[in-house]
């Protein structure tokens, strides 16, 4: 039976809900509206909020100057790549480790998840001194591998967590139906993994366009992705509030839409199935 | 049932996953040591031959070792408590009935995916810039003077910036873990007349302990590697060198490879001592 509620106390956690949501949106929303005011209006005292006169210029500046394009495309490339290559090596691990799991399948899994506890900052040198002598500094290629590796443990357990829900009878009922490996992979297991694989595609994709860390420390120019171009405005662009506005609301535009149809695997992913 | 042939063939399909990530850890981590025990100064000399453990006891006795070791902690001390507290406070919250459920949870989940360069430089100059920031409009609204926030209050800021990054992500699993509560229990709890405190405290608290242990341990891990934030806040000033930040300084500002890759070390030693407990938890939920 659902708990009765009375409407007074579910307009007053509405109202309460409402309250925090917003104030802690606010941010947000305080840098997509920033981005449409002028650089007078940007710093205008009492601050406005609705009541300026809306432009785009600052849209055109920053794309202009800073070629966003460029970084955007970049993002798109290392994000895209890193995440593609990562689930075409971790499918076939992970259901070879949900379909014919052995005594060392929860070991190498969980030794996976050991490789993505190393601190990223502790082998930064050796990191770049490979990228160095092999010539991948500011290179997507480079940034690809690199980011498809800190995040392939975690493809692997989405994956692997997703295969193991499905159910093993099914393909014991395609085996008798004389199924071969090859039809039983083809025609009962792919639809039913294929919701999986674009969770975890998805997630990662984020991860990868929001990675901070190895972005901003390998590249330089060519390669250099929104991150980058993001941290390029600290000083003294940075006081420019309605440009930094600008920028900042094209960085996060494309990954805040993707993140909202991924917030349900977030739990899963990022927990690696400890919550669910 | 998994027949030779079959596990033959398993084998080879995690084969290049493993190989990778074995790769991944060895080569990097192999290198990292071999450094700690060098001079090694690339700028200055290359390699100047072993030194032994000296490395390390200089990145400890060096006179900013301990100041990173407290920013370190109070970053994530500070963290911790405030988006696992607010986390329940909000995820409690929004268990309730309400009108537009929905919206409310991807106004809250939102932070969560603004890249971390974006969401220092917002706080940064929009907010917490000491003339035209928002905060400052507050301040002087009721006639207080303004803060010059990431240099008076340089670790509140930091602290502030990263708990609404990662507020979002503990309100979300706890959420998850209270949606999954019996609420027959707490509605039975209820009728025998339970107050609200002792309902929280003898029921939603235990179930949520799990929940909370999960947050807790892989915030940590992410949280003692943050980077961004400080990279584009204060450039590790102002007492907000955390050991990172510190050991990224070492290595590739000044240059001292031997000396970052000792640090290297010991941060990775103080990773592994959170990633063990996180496995154990791990490692149960896959048996079961």
């Amino acid at each position: 039976m659902a708990r009765a509620v009375t409407t007074r106390r579910k307009s007053l956690n509405t109202a309460l809900a409402w309250a925090v949501g917003l104030l802690i949106f606010f941010p947000i929303l305080w840098t997509i509206l920033t981005s449409f005011k002028t650089e007078a209006q940007a710093i205008a005292s009492p601050p406005l909020f609705l009541n300026f006169d809306w432009t785009l210029e600052n849209y055109a500046i920053v794309q202009e100057r800073s070629d966003y394009m460029r970084f955007l495309w970049n993002s798109v490339i290392i994000a895209g790549g890193s995440t593609i290559l990562g689930v075409i090596i971790a499918v076939p691990a992970a259901w070879a480790m949900a379909f014919v799991p052995s005594k060392r399948t929860k070991d190498i899994l969980l030794w996976m998840l050991s490789t993505k506890m190393l601190p990223a900052v502790g082998v930064l040198y050796p990191i770049y001194l490979l990228f160095i002598r092999l010539g991948l500094l500011d290179t997507r290629g480079g940034l690809v591998v690199v980011l498809m590796l800190i995040n392939l443990p975690i493809i692997v357990w989405m994956l692997y967590t997703y295969f193991r829900e499905i159910p093993g009878e099914i393909l014991e009922a395609a085996r008798m139906d004389g199924a071969t490996l090859k039809e039983e992979i083809l025609y009962v297991l792919t639809p039913m993994a294929i919701p999986g694989i674009a969770s975890t595609v998805l997630l990662n994709f984020i991860l990868a366009w929001n990675e901070a860390f190895w972005t901003l420390n390998l590249t330089a120019v060519d390669a250099a992705p929104l991150t980058a171009f993001i941290a390029s405005y600290s000083s003294p662009e940075g006081l420019f509030f309605a440009k930094l506005s600008a920028a900042s609301t094209m960085a996060i535009a494309p990954i805040l839409i993707l993140g909202w149809f991924s917030q349900k695997q977030l739990v899963r992913g990022l927990t690696f199935g400890a919550v669910k | 049932m998994a027949t030779e042939h079959s596990r033959s063939v398993a084998r080879l399909m995690m084969a290049p996953a493993v190989v990778l990530l074995l790769g991944w850890m060895l080569v990097p981590l192999t290198m990292t040591l071999y450094f700690s025990f060098k001079k090694y100064l690339p700028l200055r000399g290359g390699d100047l031959g072993w030194v032994g453990f000296d490395n390390y006891v200089r990145f400890v006795s060096s006179s900013s070792f301990w100041p990173a070791v407290q920013a370190t902690l109070m970053i994530v001390g500070g963290v911790l408590v405030i988006t696992v507290v607010l986390g329940i406070l909000l995820a409690m919250l929004l268990d309730q009935p309400m009108w537009g459920q929905g919206v409310v949870r991807i106004l809250v989940i939102a932070p969560f995916f603004v890249m971390p360069t974006v969401s220092a430089l917002v706080w940064k100059n929009m907010f917490m810039d000491p003339v035209n920031g928002l905060l400052a409009h507050l301040w002087r609204f009721f006639g207080a003077e303004p803060i010059s926030w990431l240099s008076e209050a340089s670790m509140t800021s930091i602290i502030m910036i990263v708990s609404w990054q990662w507020l979002p992500f503990a309100t979300l699993i706890l959420l998850t873990a209270i949606q999954s509560l019996d609420s027959e229990q707490l509605e039975a709890a209820e009728m025998d007349g339970a107050p609200v405190l002792k309902r929280f405290y003898h029921i939603i608290l235990p179930h949520l302990s799990r929940a909370i242990t999960i947050v807790i341990l892989i915030q940590t891990i992410f949280l003692l590697s943050i980077f961004a934030e400080i990279f584009v806040t204060t450039g590790g000033a102002f007492g907000t060198r955390t050991l990172t930040y510190l050991i990224f300084q070492r290595v590739l500002e000044s240059q001292n490879v031997g000396l970052g890759s000792a640090g290297g070390v010991y941060a990775i030693i103080l990773a592994n001592i959170v990633a063990i407990f996180l496995m154990r938890i791990v490692g149960k939920n896959l048996d079961a």
